[in-house]
């Protein structure tokens, strides 16, 4: 393999003046998972469609398994698998009728497509189900009905688009298993996501995306490296001084306060963390400051889109890559992202 | 990466095109099964309008030359059945649209015209469905062919293509307008002035000049006056001829319309 599973250069798609991919480039070898890491409308969604040959780009080039997405795009199809944001399932057929169907168009002939119908049955915990119309189906049953879809042709490179969204957590946890196998057997998988602990447990390589652009990546490891050291977060009872917090502290960390003013809380990059707690007590202490929180951490992604982006991290209800929900400001830790700014 | 070798010859890819449209057609007429109220809905419809049409109107419409005003009816009710039918052939791609299938379709290496293929296939055995049950209710109220057997499938034929042809534009609207509900309106309302501005009901020389000129070149009416010549019986190869050119004519715009339109549908 000379090339890696998929490679964009400069990849652009405008939606009128609003310019959706901006310019990207990504790499993923062979047999890795990349994960694409966003809030809503940050283009996720735009460079999967590109990549499943869905929309075509405005510039720039990308290949998928060595066939460029736009020449090469029926051949292309057929090494790929998709699971879009929403589960792409009839309702009106049984489990098994969706596999099979799908099983026939990516042409396997009867006796194998239903096999693989089987297989994907049994892999996804759907036996029993399998004969029931979709309609009858739990969320996270259609979601692994949709996964076991975008499988059955035996796909070298796998696209899901925000998997999990919308699930409970033990659905979740369960589909993290599942795709985890995935990988095991071989496959190159794009993922995306606004979890950031979906983006850490799964994805080798991450690409964190704002605006159209990738704006950081590298593995998780250097993606924290990337915040510089441990977190220092306080958080004061008074929200509205938590200007004089920050600036109560300010010199002692390794780099500039962070504040989410909503939250009361200041996060300071520190180097010798341990060693400064002391220190932030006196001051704030002296200063009359109250606080309610004091923690030392390692930086998890939300802090590492917080220090690349300015942005906060927040929590949202939100599906899809769609316009941006009016900001609602609040939440302090959250487990998905979306930019605030 | 040898997946190129294995590109499909021009004969597998025909055959593709055929099995693929046949696995969507296949998959479409399942959601009768499934759901029967929606058969039994889509069927009432056409029934009443037979029997409304028969009891209500039949006594005070009076069409010069016709004793019995069913025998007169039945190739109006059979063209607006199958267009009625045919619009709703744009709500299901746009349902499919709305719910991702259309996306998960065009990611597969499927051919590319088999999901609206399929989907208007799929309207058609539908309405070859509905039409034959009409056919029996018709007769149960004293329709009757007078023309033959041969005519009468040859009707029956007719109507099914003109309701295909129906279901081409109703395929263009449908990824047009994108949306279920709007789908649904957008599909109905250019078809009731064709179907009542016509000789489905009523005799043309019945309604006034400016109405007479719409509706004298109103595809309708020729198809309805050649169905109504292969029931009823009179001269046949004017009105089929003119209704197989608007049949013809219908899908050469409307297949290539709905077909770009299926490639470019980025939701």
């Amino acid at each position: 393999m000379s090339e890696a599973a998929i490679v964009t250069e400069d990849l652009r798609r405008s939606f009128g003046p609003i310019k959706a991919v901006d310019g990207v480039d990504l790499a993923a070898p062979a047999g890795t998972v990349l994960g694409l890491l966003g809030p809503n409308g940050a283009g996720k969604t735009t460079i999967v469609r590109i990549l499943t040959t869905l929309l075509t780009p405005d510039g720039g080039s990308a290949r998928v398994a060595g066939f460029d997405v736009v020449r090469d795009a029926a051949a292309l199809r057929e090494v790929i698998g998709l699971a879009g944001q929403y589960a792409a399932v009839d309702e009106n057929l049984t489990g098994r009728e969706n596999l099979d169907l799908v099983g026939r168009l990516y042409h396997l002939g009867r006796d194998e497509a239903r096999r693989r119908a089987d297989e994907m049955l049994e892999r996804f915990d759907l036996t029993d189900a399998a004969n029931r119309t979709v309609k009858t189906y739990s969320g996270g049953m259609r979601r692994r009905l949709d996964l076991g879809a975008s499988l059955v042709g035996r796909p070298q490179v796998l696209f899901l688009d925000e998997p999990t969204t919308g699930l409970d957590p033990r659905s979740r946890f369960s589909l993290w298993d599942v795709i985890r196998e995935l990988v095991g057997d071989g496959t190159t998988l794009l993922l995306t996501t606004q979890y950031l602990e979906e983006a850490d447990r799964l994805a080798d390589h991450i690409a964190v995306i704002d605006g159209g652009r990738v704006i950081a990546e590298g593995t998780t490891d250097q993606l924290k490296s990337r915040v510089g050291g441990d977190l220092l977060a306080v958080r004061v009872v008074d929200r509205a001084r938590v200007a004089e917090v920050a600036e109560a502290v300010a010199d002692l960390g390794s780099g500039a306060p962070q504040v989410v003013a909503e939250a009361g809380e200041v996060s300071l990059p520190v180097r010798e963390g341990t060693a400064i707690l002391a220190e932030v007590v006196r001051r704030l202490d002296a200063a009359g400051l109250d606080i309610s929180d004091l923690a030392l951490r390692r930086p998890t992604l939300d802090d590492v889109f917080l220090a690349l982006t300015g942005h906060v991290a927040e929590v949202t209800g939100e599906d899809g890559d769609g316009p941006e929900p009016p900001d609602r400001g609040r939440a302090v830790r959250p487990a998905k992202l979306r930019s605030s700014a | 990466m040898s997946t190129v070798a294995n590109r499909p010859l021009p004969r597998r890819r025909l055959w593709w095109t055929v099995s693929d449209a046949a696995a969507v057609t296949k998959r479409n007429l399942y959601r009768y099964l499934r759901v029967p109220p929606l058969l039994l809905f889509s069927t009432i419809q056409p029934i009443m309008f037979v029997l409304l049409f028969t009891y209500v109107f039949g006594g005070a419409i009076q069409v010069p030359g016709v004793d019995n005003y069913i025998d007169y009816l039945m190739a109006g009710i059979l063209a607006q059945t199958v267009i009625f039918g045919s619009t709703q052939t744009g709500v299901g791609l746009a349902e499919d649209m709305t719910r991702g299938m259309v996306d998960r379709f065009r990611s597969l290496p499927m051919a590319r015209s088999a999901v609206l293929a399929g989907r208007t296939m799929s309207d058609t055995a539908r309405n070859l469905f509905v039409v034959c049950l009409m056919l029996v209710v018709g007769t149960l109220v004293g329709f009757r062919f007078h023309a033959g057997v041969a005519a009468a499938f040859g009707a029956v034929a007719l109507a099914l293509a003109f309701g295909l042809a129906f279901s081409w534009i109703s395929a263009f609207i449908g990824l047009s307008v994108r949306d279920v509900e709007s789908a649904q309106a957008a599909g109905f309302v250019w078809v009731f002035p064709l179907v009542f501005a016509s000789s489905a009901f009523v005799p043309v020389e019945s309604m006034p000049g400016w109405l007479q000129t719409f509706a004298d070149i109103n595809p309708v009416t020729v198809t309805v006056d050649a169905l109504r010549a292969l029931t009823l019986g009179g001269p046949v190869t004017r009105p089929l001829l003119e209704s197989l050119a608007w049949i013809t004519g219908i899908l050469l715009v409307f297949v290539p319309l709905a077909v770009n339109r299926y490639r470019r549908a980025a939701g």
